[in-house]
Order: structure tokens, then sequence, then C-alpha cells
């Protein structure tokens, strides 16, 4: 093996390794379903969260919760209103995190929010 | 919120005899009715409300667990109640497994904080195994309201 395709491989690992490493990404986002983030988009939240390999989290003001479970997140009780923090990690967060996040923006398709009020 | 917040001790049943996800939810809202919680005139269309949320997504949460529940103007305070089935109940769960252990909520529409207070009490509890495992193998409604009570007061021991 000459010294180039050496070379070659080893930048090939490094990038791999590149890929492979541990991203943390975060945003803030903002509950805005009238009625909180209750059982239904607990559910959607955490079926989008586990598509991904990263792990993806919650964090209010005082927890810090596994976003890949339901009843983690249903034990935030966060009413409208409520600011959280989600945080991914592993080698899809950005992509992952920009999914969780256009839950919330789109306030989970909750059709009360679209109903007349 | 605890569990004596919103549980009507009359109504908790510890064998439900239905088989079908729409007999359990009748059979948990007929014993809120008998134990004075809603009224026998509410019945049918609190039945119907819960089954339209479960037609939007199961409340089969996973573990065996499930939470069926509606909003409905005819309560004036968030009414529950817990229920077993020993057989387990095809309720088309998050995880395709058959539930054995039912919450059911019935809360007014203008107070969703309740509901997620009472929400996040029940998750909070049901992470424990223990807690469930109890629950699951209880023989009598008693028996539920003291594993409750346990929970209500710190959480229960292994």
């Amino acid at each position: 093996m000459t010294d180039a395709t050496t070379r070659e491989g080893e930048a090939r690992v490094a990038d791999i390794r590149e890929s492979m490493s541990e991203q943390v990404v975060s945003r803030e986002v903002v509950v805005g379903m009238l009625q909180g983030l209750h059982a239904r988009p607990a559910d959607q939240l955490a079926r989008e969260a586990r598509k991904w390999q990263s792990r993806i989290e919650l964090l209010s003001d005082s927890q810090r919760v596994d976003g890949k479970s339901i009843l983690d997140v249903l034990t935030l009780a966060a009413e409208a209103g409520t600011r959280l923090i989600v945080e991914a990690t592993g080698p899809d967060a950005r992509e992952a995190l920009e999914a969780i996040g256009s839950l919330f923006d789109r306030n989970f398709n909750d059709q009360e929010n679209n109903e007349s009020r | 919120m605890k569990f004596s917040d919103f549980v009507a001790a009359d109504a908790i049943r510890s064998h439900v005899d239905a088989r079908t996800k729409e007999g359990v939810i009748r059979e948990m809202a007929q014993s809120l009715v008998d134990a004075g919680s809603i009224a026998a005139g509410d019945l049918e269309s609190i039945v119907k409300a819960i089954m339209k949320r479960e037609d939007l997504g199961s409340t089969g949460i996973g573990r065996g667990v499930a939470v069926p529940h509606t909003k409905h103007p005819s309560v004036s305070r968030l009414v529950g109640t817990v229920a077993v089935s020993h057989d387990g109940v095809n309720f088309e769960s998050l995880d395709g497994e058959p539930v054995q252990l039912f919450f059911l909520l019935v809360s007014p529409p203008d107070r969703p904080g309740d509901h997620l207070r009472a929400l996040e009490n029940i998750s909070r509890q049901l992470r424990d195994e223990t807690f469930c495992r109890h629950l699951k193998s209880a023989k009598g409604p008693v028996d539920i309201q003291h594993l409750l009570e346990e929970a209500d007061s710190h959480g229960v021991a292994s």
C-alpha cells in the first residue's frame, strides 16, 4: 500500500468518525396548544423522537426527561405557554431537533387550536 | 395532584369483565355513575366522547396501561377511576400489548391544567414497575385504593 492510499484511508476513517461523533444541539420551544402538552401531542412527540438514533431530551425548569417516552413527557405537565428546551445528542441530532422543533412550531397540528375559540 | 384528588374510591374495579375497548370504557363509566360521580343521563354521551377521543389515537400508552379520557361539560371537577383487567384487553396500544390497567378521566372543558396534572401524576407513578405490578395483581378494589394512597403519601416502596 502506498503512502497516498494509506492517507486516503485514514482520511476516510476520520470522516466516518466525524459523522458518528456525538453532536449536541438544542433549541427552545413553546407549548402553544391551549390544552398544554397532553396525551396526544406527547404520543406524537415520543413517536417522532423514536424515529431518530439520537437521544432526545426535554428540559423544563425542574426536570430533564426522555423525549422518546410518553410517560416521561407527560410528567412535565407542560401547560400552554410553557417554555422547554429540546436537546438532541447523537449522529442525527440536527435533523432530529428540526423535526421535533417543527412539531411544536405547528402546535402538533392540534385541531382545537385551529377551531374558533 | 394526588390520586385521591380525582379517583372516586367507590368506582374502583379490580376485575373488569369486558373484553373490548368500548366494553371497558362503558364498564368504568358505569362505575362512576354507580359511585355518584357522574349522572346516569350523561353516561352515553361520556362513553361516546371517550370513544371519539380514542379514534384520534389510542390512549394505550404502553406497559399495559391506558388512560381513556374526555372533557365533558357535565362535570364541574375532574373525576376518574381505576380498573384492572386480569386477562388484558386489546386497546390498540402504541406498543401493541394488551392493556390490564386503566385510568379513566372525565374533566371539565375549562380546566386543562387539572387534566395535565392528573396525567402527570399517573405517568410519574406508572414509571415505577413495582407499583404497576402490585396494581395488576390487586385482589380487590380496597387493595387498589391502598396502593393509590401509598403512592400519594410517599411513592410505593418495593
